[in-house]
C-alpha cells in the first residue's frame, strides 16, 4: 500500500509508464474489479464515504457531486464525465504532473467514475499548450483501447467508454467547470447561470459531472486499498493525499505529493529548501494566483481545508507561490490583477469593467504615479467584485490576493504613491 | 400567486416569474440592462442587483441579481438597501467608463435606456481617468448605424439577432472588455428583422440610419397610433413625423400581435411616404381626351378643380375598383358611391377566389385563427407554401418561437424556469417542436423546421391529402406511393401528438385548392383529436396586403370579380370608371388590362405614389398616405384596428375617402373616417362589430382630446418662423380623438391611443413596462381592435380539391420581403435591399440548360417572353422553376406554362446582374444552422 | 450545397478549398462529436497547424464545412488566445508572463529576446521567422521562467540560455536596436 497514490509511479526522468509497466504496478486491477463485482452505487457510497474533496479549487465534496446526477428509468440515458485538465490559474503545475508522469492513472480513474455515473462517452478537456501531455494521453489511450480496456463493453463487463481528448485554445475562464462545458459545445466559453447544475443539465443539455484531474487520479486508490487506508493517508481532518507545490525564490522548486494536513513548514523547508539564499519570506499564496495571501506566521498552519480557510485563505489547488524580501507585492499582484482582467470572458459587468480598472491602477502605481484615491478605488473593487456579485467565481478570485495585499503590504502601496517609481525599481 | 414583501411593502405576484419581472410589474423602478421582457434573463449587466433576506431575522441579507431570483412565496426583499444601490451605483459606473459623452448628437439620445438607468442608479461623475476603449464602427448596410464605442456590453443585440431572430451574422467577438458586437467583416446585416436592434439595444450602438439623415429628436416627433401597411399582420407601429415630412416608424406594443418587434418592412417602408414618386398633386390628362396619348400634355389643378372635375366625370354608371391596400374606410366610400353591383375587390382573380375561401374557414366553429402570440404557443406546426419570412415575416418570427416550445417543456421538467433564457437552450441543444414546411424552394425558416417538403403546389396538395388520409381515414383521397403515405404518417403523427397544433399558410401561390387541400387536414385533425379535445383547430392564412381580408368582405355575397370589371371597361358597359389605389398591372394580365384601357372610358384614379396603370387615368387624384389619414385595416385574423394620421396631409392632398364621398368635398371639414364606420356599421349587421371601435373612440373625444405631439415638443411657436413671425394655426383634428398639440388628456391615462410610451424616469421605448398591466401583458385599457367574423358559420365537411394537373413546367412565384409590397418599394433603404425580376432554377436544370449562376436565360410564356437572370439554388422542388416579378413582369401571363432555354450573356448585362444578385442573395440566404 | 453558394456570394471573401489532409483530420473530429459545432475551434487548430495561420479564406472554407456562418466561427475563433487570426512567424514564442514567472524575474529575459530580435509582444520578425507571443502561466511554475517555442518547452530561461537559443536559430546578434 502506497502513502503516495498520486504519484507512485511517477518519476519524471524516465518516460511514464506504458500499459505493460503500469499494469505490472497492479495499475487497473482497481478497475476490474469494480466492474466484476461493484454496481456504480456501490461505487457512489465508497467515494462519498472515503471524504475525497474536488482539487480543482473549490474543495468540493466528489461524492456527493456525483450524487447529484439523476438516475433510474427516467433520468436522460446520455450522461458525460469531463476531465479538467485546463491547468491555467498563475502559479498552478500539478495535474501537468499527473498526466505527463502516469497517463493511465488518469485513465483508470476516468473509468471508475464513468462508470458510477453511467457515462459512456468522457472528454478530457485539456489546455492547449501542453503538447507533452496531449500526446502522452493519446498514446495511454490508444493502447488502453487495444487492451480492450476503453471501447464498447470494457473486459466484456457490459460497460462501455469512450475518452476523447479535447484540447483548449488558450482562455483561463475554460477552467470554470460551465465555461469549459461551452467550450466543448464550440461556443464562446462564458460561464453558464447555476441553477442548472451540469450535474443536471450540462454537456449538450445533458447531465454532466466535471472533475479536475487530480481529483479523479484519487479514484484508482481509493477503490483498490478502501476508504479506510484513504482517510488514514491524511494527517489532519481531511482525507487522502494531495499535490503541493512551491515556486518562486526557494531553493527547490516542485511539486510533491504530501498527505493532507502537512504542516505548510514542512512543504516550504523541507521540500522545497527553503527560501534562496539572499531572499527572505514576506508571504505566500498557499494554492495559486487566487488565493489570499499568508504570512510566515502562518507556517505552522496544516494543509487542510478548513484550517487555511479560517485563516482567510484558501487551499485550492495546493501550489503556493512565495513572495520574498526582493520582489515588490504591488508588481506581483499587479501582474496577477493584469491576468485576471485579460483573462475576464467579458460577459458580465463588474468583472469585464472593474478588473481593467484595477489593472490601470496598478500600472499607474508602478510608475510612481499613483494617487491615494487610487487605494479606495481598489478597496471599493473588492467589494464591487465579491463573491455572489460577478457571474462566476473568475473576479472574487482575482480579489482574494488583491484584498489581502492591501492589508498587508500597505505601506508598499503608499511608498509608491507620487514617488515617481517602484521602490524596487530605484 | 404569491406574497411578497420589498421595502417594507407587501404585494402579491405571480411566482411563475423572476424577481426583476414582479418589480416591474408593480411599478417599481430598478434599473436593468440585459434582461429584455421578450427575450428573458441571462444576468450578465448585473445592474437589477437586490438585497434578499432569509427571513425575518435576517437583517444582512444577500445580493442577489433580480432577473435570476426565482419568486419565493414569502419571500423578502429590498431595493433600497444601501448595499444594493451601491452596489447598482458601481455597475452603471463601470459600464460608463469606456462609454462617449456623446449624448448631444447621438441619435438615442432622450429616448435612452443607458441614460435613463444611469440617473435611476445616481451615476454623474466619471472618477475613471486612463485611456477608454474604443472600437471601428462597420457599415452594416442601408438600415442600421453602427457606434460601438457606445456599447455597454449588455450582449441584448446578439441575443435578440442570433437566438431570437435566427441571424446568423451579428455576433460577439473577441472577449474581455474588448468584446465587439458586429460581423466578422462589414457588410449589410442579413437578417430580416435587424431593425429592432434600434430598439433592443439600450444604447445608441444601433440607429437607424434612414431616420439619421433627417433626424429629429423623439420629443419632436408628431406621433400617432398606426397600424404597419406592409403585409396583412396589422403591426402596430409608431409613425414619427416633423416638418410635415414622416421620419421614422418604430414599433407600438400590441400584447396579440407584434409585441415588441416588427419586420424591416414595416420599419422602413415609411420612406415611401417621402419618395419622389409620391402623387402630389392632382393630375388631369386633357390630351387623352383628345385621343392623344402624349403624356406631357397633362394640366395641373387645384384641389377645389379636381373635386369638380371628378364630379363631371363620375356621373351616371361607374365602376369602382376597390384596394386591398387602401383602408376599410376608403374602400367603403367607393362602395357606396359606385353600389355594390358595380363595386369590384381589387384583388386578382386568384387571391379573390382563395380569400373568398378563407372567410369561410375563418366562420367554421371547429377552427380557430390564431393571433401571433396564438402562433408562438403552438407546439407543432405545418406550414403549407407560403414564404412567410418574405410575405407576413412577423408571423414567421412567430414560428421561429413556436419551435421552442419544446425546449420550454423539458426545461420545465427540469424545473429550470422558462425565463432562464440561457439556461432553457443549453437543456434543449436542438431540440425543437415541430415545424413541418410544404415549400417549392427553402426558405429562412429552414434552419429551426423538422421536415421540409420541396414541392410545387400540386405535390403539396397530393401530400397534404395524404396527411388528411391518415388523419380521418373516411377522408377521400386517391392512393399515393408508398414513400408519399410514409412522409404524410409522420407528418400527420406530429399533428396528432401535440397539445397545440397549427396549420399556416397564406394565398401567395393564388391556389384555392391549396387552401382547401390545408383546411381539410385541418378537419381531419379536428375529428382525430374528437374525443380528447374539443377545443378548435388552429388554421390561419397570411394576407399579403392590410387589407386583403377588409375588401373581401366588403365585397363578400357578391359575385364581381376583377376580370368582369376589365371586361366591363374593354366593352364600354360604363360611363366612367373608378380605381383606388391599386396598380391593375399587378392583378391581372397585362393584355386584359391593355384591353379595359383600351376601352377609353373616363378613369379616375386615387393614389398615393404614381404607377404603371395611374400613368393612364385621365384624372389621377392625390390620395393622402396611410400615415397622413385616419382608417381602420382588417388583418389576417379578421380583427379591424384603427390607424390615426400622424399628420395632416399638404393641400391638395385629401385620405381617399374624402376624395370619394360626395359630401361638398370644398367645404372643410370633409367626411370623417368615424362618420363613414358609423353610418356603415349601422346600415350592415355584418359589420356591426365595428361600432365597438368607434365607442372607444367616442369615450375618449368626448372627454378632451390626446395631443400627437409629447409635452417636450419643440420650436412649435417658431417651426415655421421662416414665413411668419406669427404662430402658425394648429391644424384642427375633428375627425379623431387626437389633436395636432401638445395639448390634452395625457397618454399616461390610457394606452389606447399610446403612440409614444413615456413614463416619469423612463423616455425610452422601455417605458412600455408602465403601461402593461403585468410585463409582457395587455395594455392597460388598450383597445386591441375588434373581430369581425365570428365562428357562427357550419362546420363543413371536407371540401372536395381540385386535382391540379402537373404540367412540365408551370412556374411558382418568389416572394421578397424588400422590393415585393408595391408602397415600401418605393422607400429608398428597401430599394437598396431589392432585386430585380430573376428566375430561380436547380442544378439539374441549369446543367441541361447549359447556364450557370448569373447566367440568363430566356422565358416564354404564351405572347410574353423575358430574358431573366438566373439564380442556381439546391433547394428547390424537383423540376420547379422559379420567378421573381419584382412587382415588373406579368404573373399571371407568366402563370401559364412556360418554355425556357439558355442565353448568352452580355457582358455588362452579367456585371449588374451580379450586382443585384449579391443584394437578392442577401434576402435569400439560407443557412442551415442545424448543426447536429 | 446551396448554403455555400449563397454565403460565400454574399461575402467579400472567397473561401478557399480545404486540403484533402485538412478535411481528413476535421472529418475525424466530427465522428466524435454529437454535434458539428463542437467541432468548430478543433477545425481551426487544423488548419492552424496546416496553414500557420486562420485566414479569412480559412475561416470561411471552416464555416462552410461545418454548415455555420463564418460570422459565428469566427465569434468563437477571436474569442480564444490560440487561434491566430493574423500571420504569425514561422516559429512562434508563447512567453509566460505570469506570477511565477514574474518573480522569478521573467520580464528581464522578455526584454533581452526582445532587444535580439528587436520585436515586443505581438509582433514578428522582419525575416517573418519568430513571433513573440505572451500567454497565462504555463503551469511549469517550479521551472519558471518558461516559455513554449515549437511545441518544446523551454525551462529556467536566463538571457544566456535565450542566446544559445537564438545563436543556433542564426539569429544575428546584432538584429535589435544595438
Ligand atoms: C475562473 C476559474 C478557473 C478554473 N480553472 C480550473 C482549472 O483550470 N482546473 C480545474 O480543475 N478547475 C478549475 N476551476 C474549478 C472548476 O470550476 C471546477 O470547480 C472543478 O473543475 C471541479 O472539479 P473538482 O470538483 O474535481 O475540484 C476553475 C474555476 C474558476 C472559477
Ligand atoms: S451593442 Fe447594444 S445591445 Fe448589444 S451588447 Fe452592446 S450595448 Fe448591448
Ligand atoms: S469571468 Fe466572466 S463573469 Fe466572471
Amino acid at each position: 500500500m502506497s502513502e503516495r497514490p498520486l504519484t507512485r509511479n511517477i518519476d519524471m526522468s524516465r518516460e511514464p509508464y506504458d500499459l505493460l509497466q503500469y499494469r505490472q504496478a497492479q495499475g487497473y486491477e482497481a478497475v476490474l474489479r469494480m466492474l466484476r463485482e461493484h454496481s456504480p452505487a456501490d461505487v457512489l457510497e465508497m467515494v462519498k464515504n472515503s471524504g475525497l474533496k474536488g482539487r480543482g479549487g473549490a474543495g468540493f465534496p466528489t461524492g456527493l457531486k456525483w450524487s447529484f446526477v439523476p438516475t433510474g428509468e427516467h433520468a436522460p440515458k446520455t450522461k458525460y464525465l469531463v476531465v479538467n485538465a485546463d491547468e491555467m490559474e498563475p502559479g498552478t503545475f500539478k495535474d501537468r504532473l499527473l498526466m505527463e508522469g502516469d497517463p493511465h492513472l488518469l485513465i483508470e480513474g476516468m473509468i471508475i467514475a464513468a462508470y458510477t455515473i453511467q457515462a459512456s462517452t468522457a472528454f478530457i478537456f485539456l489546455r492547449g499548450e501542453y503538447l507533452r501531455a496531449e500526446k502522452l494521453l493519446r498514446q495511454a489511450i490508444a493502447e488502453a483501447g487495444a487492451a480492450g480496456l476503453l471501447g464498447p463493453n470494457i473486459q466484456g463487463s457490459g460497460f462501455g467508454l469512450d475518452i476523447i481528448v479535447h484540447t483548449s485554445a488558450g482562455r483561463y475562464i475554460c477552467g470554470e467547470e460551465t465555461a469549459l462545458l461551452n467550450a466543448l459545445e464550440g461556443k464562446r466559453a462564458n460561464p453558464r447561470a447555476k441553477p442548472p447544475f451540469p450535474q443536471v443539465s450540462g454537456l449538450w443539455g445533458k447531465p454532466t459531472i466535471v472533475n479536475n484531474v487530480e481529483t479523479i487520479c484519487n479514484l484508482p486508490g481509493i477503490l483498490r486499498y478502501g476508504i479506510d487506508w484513504y482517510k488514514s493517508l491524511g494527517k489532519g481532518s481531511d482525507a487522502g493525499t494531495k499535490l503541493c507545490g512551491v515556486s518562486g525564490r526557494v531553493k527547490n522548486p516542485g511539486c510533491w505529493e504530501l498527505p493532507l494536513g502537512t504542516p505548510i513548514r514542512e512543504l516550504l523547508e523541507e521540500r522545497a529548501g527553503g527560501m534562496s539564499e539572499g531572499y527572505t519570506l514576506r508571504a505566500f499564496l498557499p494554492g495559486g494566483g487566487s488565493t489570499d495571501f499568508l504570512l510566515p506566521e502562518h507556517l505552522d498552519l496544516t494543509l487542510d481545508y478548513d484550517v487555511i480557510g479560517k485563516a482567510g485563505s484558501r487551499l485550492a489547488t495546493g501550489t503556493m507561490i512565495v513572495l520574498d524580501d526582493r520582489t515588490c507585492p504591488v508588481g506581483m499582484v499587479g501582474n496577477l490583477m493584469r491576468f485576471f482582467s485579460h483573462e475576464s470572458c467579458g460577459w458580465c459587468t463588474p468583472c469585464r469593467d472593474g478588473l481593467p480598472w484595477v489593472d490601470a491602477i496598478f500600472q499607474r502605481l508602478e510608475r510612481g504615479e499613483g494617487r491615494q484615491e487610487d487605494l479606495s478605488i481598489l478597496e471599493e473593487h473588492l467589494n464591487y467584485l465579491g463573491p455572489g456579485r460577478t457571474f462566476c467565481a473568475l473576479a472574487p478570485g482575482a480579489m482574494a490576493p488583491l484584498g489581502s495585499a492591501l492589508r498587508h503590504f500597505r505601506e508598499d502601496f503608499e511608498a509608491h504613491i507620487g514617488s515617481g517609481a517602484c521602490p524596487w525599481q530605484r | 400567486m404569491a406574497k411578497i414583501s420589498i421595502d417594507g411593502i407587501q404585494y402579491e405576484v405571480n411566482a411563475a416569474n423572476n424577481l426583476l419581472q414582479e418589480c416591474l410589474s408593480q411599478g417599481l423602478d430598478l434599473p436593468y440592462f440585459c434582461w429584455h421582457p421578450c427575450m428573458g434573463s441571462v444576468g450578465a449587466c448585473r445592474q437589477c442587483a437586490v438585497k434578499q433576506y432569509r427571513d425575518a431575522d435576517d437583517t444582512k441579507g444577500t445580493l442577489v441579481m433580480a432577473c435570476m431570483t426565482p419568486i419565493t412565496d414569502g419571500g423578502i426583499y429590498s431595493i433600497q438597501d444601501s448595499q444594493a444601490v451601491d452596489f447598482r451605483s458601481h455597475v452603471i459606473e463601470s459600464l460608463m467608463i469606456s462609454h462617449p459623452h456623446d449624448c448631444p448628437v447621438c441619435e438615442e439620445g432622450g429616448e435612452c435606456h443607458l441614460q435613463d438607468m444611469t440617473q435611476m442608479s445616481g451615476h454623474n461623475y466619471r472618477r475613471y481617468d486612463f485611456q477608454k476603449v474604443t472600437h471601428r464602427n462597420q457599415n452594416l448596410g442601408p438600415f442600421l448605424n453602427h457606434e460601438m464605442n457606445r456599447c455597454i456590453a449588455c450582449y441584448r443585440c446578439v441575443r435578440f439577432y442570433g437566438d431570437y431572430a435566427g441571424g446568423s451574422d451579428l455576433v460577439a467577438l473577441a472577449s474581455h472588455h474588448h468584446v465587439y458586437f458586429g460581423r466578422h467583416e462589414e457588410g449589410t446585416l442579413e437578417n430580416e428583422f435587424s431593425g429592432n436592434l434600434v430598439e433592443v439595444c439600450p444604447t445608441g450602438v444601433f440607429t437607424d440610419k434612414t431616420f439619421s439623415a433627417h433626424y429629429s429628436r423623439k420629443w419632436d416627433l408628431q406621433t400617432a397610433p398606426s397600424i404597419c401597411s406592409g403585409c396583412g399582420v396589422g403591426c402596430n407601429t409608431s409613425p414619427g413625423e416633423r416638418y410635415g415630412s414622416l421620419r421614422r416608424i418604430v414599433n407600438r406594443y400590441h400584447h396579440d400581435i407584434n409585441g415588441y418587434f416588427l419586420c424591416d418592412r414595416g420599419r422602413f417602408g415609411y420612406d415611401a411616404n417621402n419618395s419622389p414618386q409620391r402623387v402630389t398633386e392632382p393630375v388631369f390628362a386633357q390630351a387623352r381626351i383628345n385621343g392623344n396619348s402624349e403624356a406631357s400634355a397633362h394640366k395641373s389643378m387645384t384641389a377645389l378643380e379636381a373635386a369638380r372635375q371628378f364630379e363631371a366625370m363620375t356621373g351616371g354608371e361607374v365602376i369602382g375598383i376597390g384596394s386591398p391596400r387602401a383602408s376599410l374606410e376608403s374602400n367603403i366610400a367607393l362602395l357606396q358611391r359606385v353600389g355594390a353591383e358595380n363595386f369590384y375587390p381589387g384583388l386578382s382573380d386568384g387571391e379573390l377566389a382563395c380569400v373568398r375561401e378563407v372567410l369561410l374557414l375563418l366562420r367554421e366553429p371547429g377552427l380557430h385563427c390564431p393571433d401571433i402570440r396564438g402562433l408562438e404557443q403552438c407546439d407543432c406546426v405545418l406550414l403549407v407554401d407560403e414564404d412567410l419570412s418574405n410575405t407576413s415575416a412577423r408571423m414567421a418570427l412567430a414560428l421561429r418561437q413556436a419551435t421552442r416550445n419544446a425546449a420550454t417543456a423539458m426545461a420545465t421538467a427540469a424545473r429550470i424556469p422558462p425565463w432562464q433564457d440561457a439556461a432553457v437552450r443549453e437543456l434543449a441543444q436542438h431540440e425543437r417542436s415541430p415545424l413541418i414546411i410544404l415549400s417549392p424552394q427553402g426558405t429562412r425558416l429552414d434552419d429551426v423546421a423538422s421536415d421540409t417538403f420541396l414541392g410545387t403546389v400540386a405535390q403539396q396538395i397530393r401530400l397534404l391529402n395524404a396527411i388528411s388520409r391518415c388523419l380521418d381515414p373516411h377522408f377521400d383521397a386517391p392512393v399515393e406511393s408508398p414513400e408519399l403515405v410514409a412522409r404524410a404518417e409522420t407528418i400527420a403523427g406530429a399533428l396528432v401528438q401535440a397539445t397545440r397544433p397549427c396549420l399556416v399558410s397564406g394565398i401567395s401561390a393564388q391556389s384555392p385548392a391549396l387552401i382547401q387541400a390545408t383546411a381539410n387536414v385541418a378537419r381531419a385533425l379536428r375529428i382525430r383529436r374528437k374525443g380528447e379535445t374539443e377545443s378548435p383547430v388552429d388554421l390561419c392564412f397570411a394576407m399579403p396586403e392590410a387589407n386583403t381580408l377588409g375588401l373581401a368582405l366588403l365585397a363578400e355575397g357578391s359575385a364581381n370579380t376583377l376580370s368582369a370589371a376589365l371586361s366591363r371597361l374593354a366593352q364600354g358597359k360604363a360611363d366612367a370608371a373608378i380605381v383606388l389605389e391599386n396598380d391593375l398591372f399587378r392583378r391581372a394580365p397585362a393584355a386584359q388590362v391593355n384591353a379595359a384601357l383600351a376601352g377609353q372610358l373616363p378613369l379616375v384614379v386615387l393614389d398615393h405614389l404614381h404607377n404603371a396603370f395611374n400613368a393612364h387615368a385621365r384624372l389621377l387624384l392625390p390620395a393622402a398616405s396611410p400615415a397622413e389619414s385616419n382608417g381602420s385595416w382588417v388583418n389576417y385574423e379578421a380583427r379591424a384596428q384603427s390607424a390615426y394620421r400622424v399628420f395632416a396631409p399638404k393641400e391638395p392632398l385629401r385620405a381617399s375617402y374624402e376624395w370619394l364621398t360626395p359630401a361638398d368635398p370644398v367645404q372643410l371639414p370633409l367626411i370623417g373616417s368615424e362618420e363613414i364606420l358609423a353610418q356603415f356599421a349601422s346600415a350592415h349587421p355584418g359589420f356591426a362589430a365595428l361600432r365597438k371601435l368607434l365607442t372607444q373612440r367616442e369615450g375618449l373625444s368626448a372627454v378632451m382630446k390626446s395631443p400627437r405631439q409629447l409635452p417636450r415638443y419643440s420650436g412649435r411657436t417658431a417651426m415655421q418662423a421662416d414665413k411668419h413671425v406669427h404662430e402658425y394655426r394648429q391644424t384642427l383634428d375633428p375627425q379623431s380623438p387626437l389633436s395636432f398639440s401638445m395639448e390634452g388628456v395625457p397618454l399616461q391615462k390610457d394606452s389606447s391611443l399610446l403612440s409614444v410610451a413615456w413614463a416619469p424616469g423612463w423616455n425610452s421605448n422601455q417605458a412600455i413596462s408602465k403601461f402593461q398591466q403585468e410585463i409582457n401583458g395587455e395594455l392597460q385599457q388598450g383597445c386591441k381592435g375588434v373581430h369581425l367574423l365570428t365562428r357562427d358559420g357550419v362546420d363543413a365537411s371536407y371540401t372536395q380539391t381540385a386535382q391540379l394537373s402537373e404540367k412540365t413546367l408551370s412556374p411558382y412565384f418568389i416572394s421578397h420581403l424588400f422590393g415585393g409590397e408595391e408602397i415600401s418599394a418605393e422607400a429608398a433603404a428597401i430599394q437598396a435591399r431589392a432585386s430585380g425580376p430573376y428566375a430561380c432554377i436547380d442544378d439539374k436544370r441549369a446543367r441541361e440548360l447549359g447556364v450557370n449562376q448569373h447566367g440568363r436565360i430566356a422565358v416564354h410564356a404564351g405572347e410574353l417572353s423575358v430574358t431573366l437572370p438566373v439564380l442556381i439554388r439546391q433547394r428547390i422542388a424537383p423540376g420547379g422553376i422559379g420567378i421573381y416579378c419584382a412587382g415588373e413582369l406579368d404573373r399571371f401571363t407568366l402563370a401559364q406554362e412556360l418554355r425556357v432555354e439558355a442565353v448568352a450573356e452580355e457582358p455588362d448585362m452579367l456585371l449588374r446582374s451580379r450586382e443585384m444578385f449579391r443584394h437578392l442573395l442577401i434576402n435569400d440566404s439560407w443557412q442551415g444552422r442545424n448543426g447536429a | 450545397m446551396n448554403s455555400q453558394i449563397i454565403a460565400s456570394t454574399a461575402s467579400k471573401v472567397v473561401a478557399r478549398a480545404l486540403t484533402e489532409q485538412e478535411r481528413h483530420e476535421i472529418d475525424h473530429e466530427l465522428s466524435l462529436y454529437p454535434d458539428k459545432r463542437a467541432v468548430g475551434l478543433e477545425a481551426l487548430k487544423i488548419v492552424q497547424k496546416h496553414q500557420g495561420w486562420v485566414s479569412d479564406e480559412s475561416l470561411h472554407a471552416v464555416a462552410d464545412y461545418l454548415g455555420m456562418s463564418a460570422h459565428e466561427l469566427d465569434g468563437v475563433a477571436t474569442f480564444f488566445n490560440l487561434i491566430f487570426r493574423q500571420p504569425v512567424g514561422r516559429r512562434v514564442m508563447l512567453f509566460c508572463d505570469s506570477v511565477s514567472c514574474y518573480i522569478m524575474g521573467c520580464e528581464n529575459i522578455k526584454a533581452h529576446i526582445s532587444k535580439r530580435l528587436g520585436i515586443d509582444y505581438g509582433e514578428t520578425t522582419a525575416d517573418g521567422e519568430f513571433t513573440l507571443i505572451p500567454v497565462p502561466c504555463l503551469g511549469d511554475c517550479d521551472k519558471a521562467p518558461v516559455m513554449l517555442l515549437d511545441g518544446e518547452q523551454q525551462r529556467r530561461l536566463t538571457p544566456e540560455k535565450i542566446d544559445a537559443l537564438l545563436d543556433k536559430a542564426g539569429v544575428p546578434s546584432s538584429l535589435g536596436n544595438e
